[in-house]
């Protein structure tokens, strides 16, 4: 992935920043330019407000991948999983700092900050969200993490 | 920094983190015919940590300091300066400090910058962002120091040189942590390098001893207990850096410090040697523990060579803040997942890959 | 809108064509197309041409016109057009050749399917896979074609007690029919011991869970039905073409274990053909990761959402009940080249319904469906095709 495409997403690779429509109140990440709730007459053009996700979130579904995707070979067998957050979105990420017997449907996870992929040894370094399991009474993250 | 005067900056949070793997040194000596347990109990090294494939000093960098910004409750738009002190920044060209301000939401509006001191520049980094503060040009300065550093494979620093950081914010509102007083010690002491281009850091083997590290420590004490009046008495609590276990508990010993003033300040044998980062990570477990009105001392040194002293005090502030947001430093001393040799050799790039 | 009818099909073998190019398997199945269709080459009006990534694979934009040059036709300056819509590119050629004859534009179109895998790494192939997902959302964060379908079939097991023993009785299923299927990818059978046993690729599906990555083409030719009876003797009309679309993320969906766009497509091509689910005798449904045919199975309206898994143990679909699923073998045996997989569909249907099947034949086939999937569903297309009796 070029630089150019990776570093105009870092708003959201590294932040969470999503989007909120003013007219429904549904929260999407990525960030969208018209809402999909309210697209019949158009009623969320320009009403779409930022909002940062607080990178709390309950995996919803996972998968221990050991064919790995470009980049990701040192890693293997690494879990992958659709995490719902409580503003609503659902996100892909890995879960890291685990290993896979201790991943379920249901865990509790927070958004943690890692390496995506290096565009080879001499090339820029990719960052953006993973998941680590939230420690069982940890608090909820009351701002967001950026 | 001949004369110094008392400040009225400190710190207002910190956060550290510490990667989750750990190998033992009977480990990493079993490859390399080395009896690895006798050289861990030399050195007091029990276990250190190893990062995993995705992480590095910017994100160690990044995870600290977000820690910090939620115990301390700061709106990371309020940083004025964030500077990460390390020997191992991802790129040599290509600041770790904007990309830890950008992933913690502090740009665009602030002055970044990396510090290289060897295992010091996260506490010159405090240094700079107190001379910041105090000079009323920023009101809030992250200083952080992070290591994900090498030792060369068979070499006797593989034993101990780890990963992980701690990110101190210093200003002058709401302090936890006030510090008094500051000086530095520098000497060009070949002890410890990395020439440009190579892999892994040399050093001149017992040489890192008495004319380095352990003569700038002490000088460096020494001076600031003289310019802050305090004897080794003064302090419920005093850190050294650490590359080992050793090192810290002997200095502390010809200062005068009882093993009950280091109790919280030595977490290098459980977590390995993190440079940049290990003084602090020592700072942050003894933040973790100590009551408002307790006194602190610590005493960085990066090779090549120079030693920061501070003269801390704890604050009334410090019972409302709200430390229980982040893990504590304890949390990384106990527990790790323990790798073998190999998947450390893995995780570390010590493995010859073929193809491009 | 005139009705349609296919009046020839042609295919090369699936599998690792080592020996032949791109354009060489393009022409081979579209000629064969012609002359099944007893076409000459001046009445042809158009060429739709279906493939998924030929510039990632072979540097090689523009094919269409390529493919009619070197079927000699370059003279007859005729339109050819390009179509992608990842995976699901045969099938989406096949729509827009159908429309044109349906409107009357043009009289008699060649629809080809043509995808060349082997020219690239196999770690190639799979990254050029991935990109029919969400590059910017999935795949950078370590996701493969086979990881997301996986996350789909956690979540189908944990909500519909769906077991692997269940996944992989559509592999063995679709191995049996390859290996009686000439053309096909993988001829040998397989049991479910050993598709359990095979190395995982993204848990829970395993190696023999995934299609592979194959060389093919594969082409059939259009033409108003009312013409149909100069050109074959057992006309198949296409009584529907539906495309449907969804969310190109799977994270988006409100219920993963559901692909809207198939079920929409469904919908659409029943209604229209005016027939339902139990009207159709064979089926050629997407079963690039054997949960995608479970998914199929229901979204598709064969059995209740969340009741494939049981019934493909119970062999509903697997020669038990009244429809036949895959008989060439499906995207898992007979092979998955990418573009050719939704015209190979087709030409399958036509053999069943023409009774020309062989070994495979599915006895008194009349109506027959092909089900063609875009990535993780954000495309899915549907045709249900008919048996003109001479």
């Amino acid at each position: 992935m070029s630089i150019a495409r990776f570093w105009r997403a870092t708003p959201q690779r590294y932040n969470l920043g999503a989007s909120k429509c003013a007219v429904c109140r549904q929260v999407y990440f990525p960030p969208r330019a018209v809402c999909p709730n309210c697209t019949h007459h158009r009623e969320s053009i320009g009403k779409m407000q930022p909002i940062q996700l607080t990178g709390d979130g309950e995996v919803i579904s996972y998968t221990v991948v050991h064919d790995a995707a470009e980049g990701f070979e040192m890693q293997v067998p690494y879990v992958l999983a659709l995490v719902r957050t409580p503003e609503g979105p659902v996100l892909t990420g890995q879960i890291v700092d685990v290993t896979p017997s201790e991943v379920s449907i249901g865990l509790a996870v927070r958004a943690t900050f890692r390496k995506l992929r290096e565009e080879g040894k001499a090339g820029v370094i990719h960052y953006g969200y993973k998941f680590t399991p939230r420690e069982p009474g940890a608090p909820g993250r009351t701002s967001p993490p950026g | 920094m001949e004369e110094t005067h008392r400040m009225d900056a400190g710190i207002v949070s910190y956060g550290a983190y510490v990667p989750k793997y750990r190998i033992a040194p009977a480990e990493i000596g079993s490859v390399w015919g080395a009896d690895g347990a006798a050289m861990g109990q030399g050195l007091y090294i029990v276990q250190k940590s190893v990062p995993s494939p995705d992480e590095d000093t910017i994100t160690i960098s990044t995870e600290a300091l977000r820690q910090a910004l939620q115990r301390g409750r700061i709106d990371p738009q309020s940083i004025g300066a964030l500077y990460v002190g390390s020997e191992s920044h991802p790129y040599a060209v290509k600041p770790t400090a904007t990309v830890v301000a950008q992933a913690v939401g502090a740009a665009p509006h602030l002055t970044a910058a990396d510090f290289e001191f060897a295992c010091k520049a996260g506490t010159a980094a405090i240094q700079t962002c107190l001379g910041l503060v105090g000079a009323r040009m920023i009101d809030l300065g992250v200083a952080i120091g992070t290591d994900t550093s090498q030792g060369a494979p068979g070499d006797a620093l593989e034993y101990s040189a780890s990963a992980g950081g701690a990110a101190f914010a210093i200003g002058r509102q709401r302090v936890i942590a006030r510090i008094h007083h500051t000086v530095s010690y520098t000497t060009d002491t070949p002890d410890f390098w990395r020439r440009e281009g190579q892999r892994y850091p040399s050093h001149s083997g017992r040489f890192t001893g008495e004319p380095a590290y352990f003569k700038h420590v002490t000088e460096c004490a020494h001076h600031l207990m003289e310019v802050a009046g305090t004897t080794p008495a003064s302090y419920q609590h005093v850190v050294f850096h650490q590359p080992n276990g050793k090192f810290p508990q002997r200095v502390g010993k010809q200062l005068g410090f009882t093993d009950d003033q280091m109790r919280y300040g030595l977490v290098t044998p459980f977590i390995g040697n993190t440079y940049s980062g290990a003084a602090l990570i020592g700072l942050a477990n003894v933040l973790d523990h100590a009551d408002p009105g307790e006194r602190i001392l610590m005493v960085g040194y990066g090779s090549g060579a120079g030693s920061d002293a501070f003269d801390i005090e704890t604050t009334p502030e410090l019972k409302s803040f709200a430390r229980a947001l982040g893990p504590s430093v304890e949390s990384y001393l106990h527990g790790g997942t323990f790798l073998n040799y190999a998947v450390y050799a893995k995780f570390r790039g010590k493995i010859h890959m073929g193809g491009s | 809108m005139r009705e349609v009818a296919v009046l020839g099909i042609g295919m090369t073998r699936f599998g690792e064509l080592w020996d032949r190019s791109f354009r060489e398997i393009g022409i081979e199945a579209g000629l064969e197309a012609l002359v099944d269709a007893k076409l000459s080459s001046k009445d042809l009006s158009a060429l739709y041409l279906g493939s998924m990534a030929s510039g990632p694979l072979l540097d090689q934009e523009h094919i269409a016109p390529l493919i009619l040059d070197y079927a000699g036709l370059a003279g007859r300056h005729l339109p050819a057009i390009r179509i992608e819509g990842g995976g699901a590119s045969g099938s989406l050629a096949l729509h827009q050749g159908y429309l044109a004859v349906a409107s009357g534009q043009y009289d008699y179109v060649v629809v080809g399917g043509a995808e060349k895998l082997t020219d690239v790494p196999d770690t190639t192939g799979n990254q050029i896979a991935s990109a029919s997902a969400d590059q910017e959302w999935e795949v950078v964060f370590g996701a493969t074609l086979p990881a997301l379908w996986a996350l789909i079939a956690r979540r189908h097991m944990h909500q519909y007690g769906t077991t692997p023993e269940q996944l992989a009785r559509v592999a063995v299923h679709a191995h049996a029919m390859g290996a009686k299927n000439p053309l096909a990818h993988y001829r040998n059978p397989l049991t479910v011991a050993q598709v359990l046993a095979a190395s995982r690729v993204a848990e829970p599906l395993g190696m023999f869970d995934c299609a592979p990555l194959s060389d093919g083409a594969a082409a059939v030719v259009l033409g108003p039905l009312s013409e149909a009876k100069r050109h074959t003797e057992i006309p198949i009309r296409i009584a529907a073409s539906s495309v449907a679309t969804d969310t190109m993320a799977v994270q988006h969906r409100q219920d993963p274990t559901v692909l809207e766009s198939t079920r929409v497509a469904a919908e659409t091509a029943f209604r229209t053909a005016h027939l339902s689910p139990s009207d159709v005798q064979v089926a050629e449904i997407h079963d690039g990761y054997t949960i995608s045919a479970l998914l199929a199975l229901e979204d598709l309206g064969f059995v209740e959402k969340g009741r494939a898994g049981p019934a493909v143990e119970r062999g509903e679909f697997t020669g038990q009940g009244r429809l036949m699923m895959n008989p060439s073998g499906g995207l898992k045996a007979q092979g998955r080249p990418f573009g050719a997989v939704g015209v190979a569909q087709v030409v399958e249907i036509v053999r069943q319904l023409r009774g020309q099947a062989g070994e495979r034949q599915v006895p008194g086939a009349r109506i027959g469906l092909t089900h063609d999937v875009g990535g993780t569903g954000a495309t899915s297309v549907v045709h249900l095709l008919e048996r003109r009796e001479p």
